[in-house]
């Protein structure tokens, strides 16, 4: 079976998030006022898998191995069916 | 003595560091390229500054997972020094060499300019030949240069004397004015637990001779190959 992933990668609470600092002011002088603006990273990931436990498992190691850096990261993965 | 040269695909400070140890040093060293495995004929390592695989997905984090990075920590294991520079500090932090991660300057730019260090820990194979508390003026090069440890690695990195650079002053004050990236406690660089490898934001190899303004990097160099002859 085939499964997709959409892996969200976040700076944890509290980081200092310095694009999103400057995207929130770029904001304000186009007119709009924002209480906050962060970024994140989203990666789509297609796998082979023999079950969607395997596949999330899988993702999630990849995550902690490569993809999101634990000092400073959250991440959350979202798991379908490829179609 | 012979000392690696990592190149990574991106390195681009590895001829420079290259020119400082033959023939401003008068040491053997020798450019190796990340797909060698067996670092085992070498008495110690430089990891370049640049932007190994273009800093895709983090600074660091591809040429991390290299395998010259097995042999790197096999060369670290075995109390050989090692130092990486700048982009060799990301790779360090990443590959778990080091503590904590480098993130984007507080104020998000490329900041090229000399700062100023002051040496808080001499008892270092990179730092034996400063003083402690010195002030020393080696140049910066990086957009992703903000230390970031969280507050328990930073409690143990500080009663471990890891931290051997902050940014300062001329006169030796460590304050948020002189602080170029927004790094915590104004952590310039630090060591791992043994102390033999060590990763630092400033370029010691672009200090290392009059013309260049300061020649305060090269006893980073003449430190550790003391080091190396003395082990």
């Amino acid at each position: 079976m085939q499964y997709h992933a959409e892996v969200t990668i976040e700076l944890k609470p509290g980081m200092l998030d310095p694009e999103g600092t400057t995207i929130k002011r770029a904001l304000e002088h186009l007119g709009y006022q924002t209480e906050s603006v962060a970024t994140a990273k989203k990666y789509m990931i297609e796998l082979d898998a023999n079950s969607a436990e395997r596949a999330r498992q899988a993702v999630d190691e990849m995550c902690q191995k490569l993809i999101a850096n634990p000092i400073i990261h959250n991440y959350t993965i979202e798991l379908g069916e490829s179609r | 003595m012979k000392i690696a040269i990592i190149q990574f695909g991106g390195s681009n400070c590895d001829l420079d560091v290259l020119h400082v140890l033959k023939d401003v040093v008068g040491i053997d060293a020798e450019l190796v390229w990340y797909k060698e495995k067996d670092l085992s004929q070498y008495d110690g390592a430089i990891i370049p500054g640049g932007f190994s695989y273009g800093d895709y997905l983090r600074a660091g984090a591809i040429a991390a997972r290299t395998p010259i990075m097995d042999a790197v920590k096999k060369m670290a294991s075995e109390g050989k020094p090692i130092m990486g520079i700048c982009n060799g500090f990301q790779i360090l932090t990443e590959s778990g060499l080091l503590d904590g991660a480098l993130t984007t300057n507080k104020y998000p730019k490329f900041r090229c300019e000399k700062t100023y260090l002051k040496v808080e820990d001499t008892d270092t194979p990179f730092t034996s030949g400063f003083k402690k508390g010195e002030i020393v003026k080696i140049p910066i090069a990086h957009m992703e240069g903000n230390f970031y440890a969280g507050e328990k690695t930073l409690t143990r990195l500080n009663e471990n004397r890891q931290v051997v650079f902050r940014y300062a002053d001329i006169n030796g004050n460590v304050t948020d004015d002189v602080n170029p990236n927004g790094s915590q406690e104004n952590i310039a660089g630090i060591t791992d637990a043994n102390r033999n490898v060590i990763g630092l934001m400033p370029h010691p190899e672009r200090a290392s001779e009059t013309i260049l303004g300061s020649e305060d990097g090269i006893r980073m160099f003449s430190s550790m190959v003391d080091y190396i002859e003395n082990r």
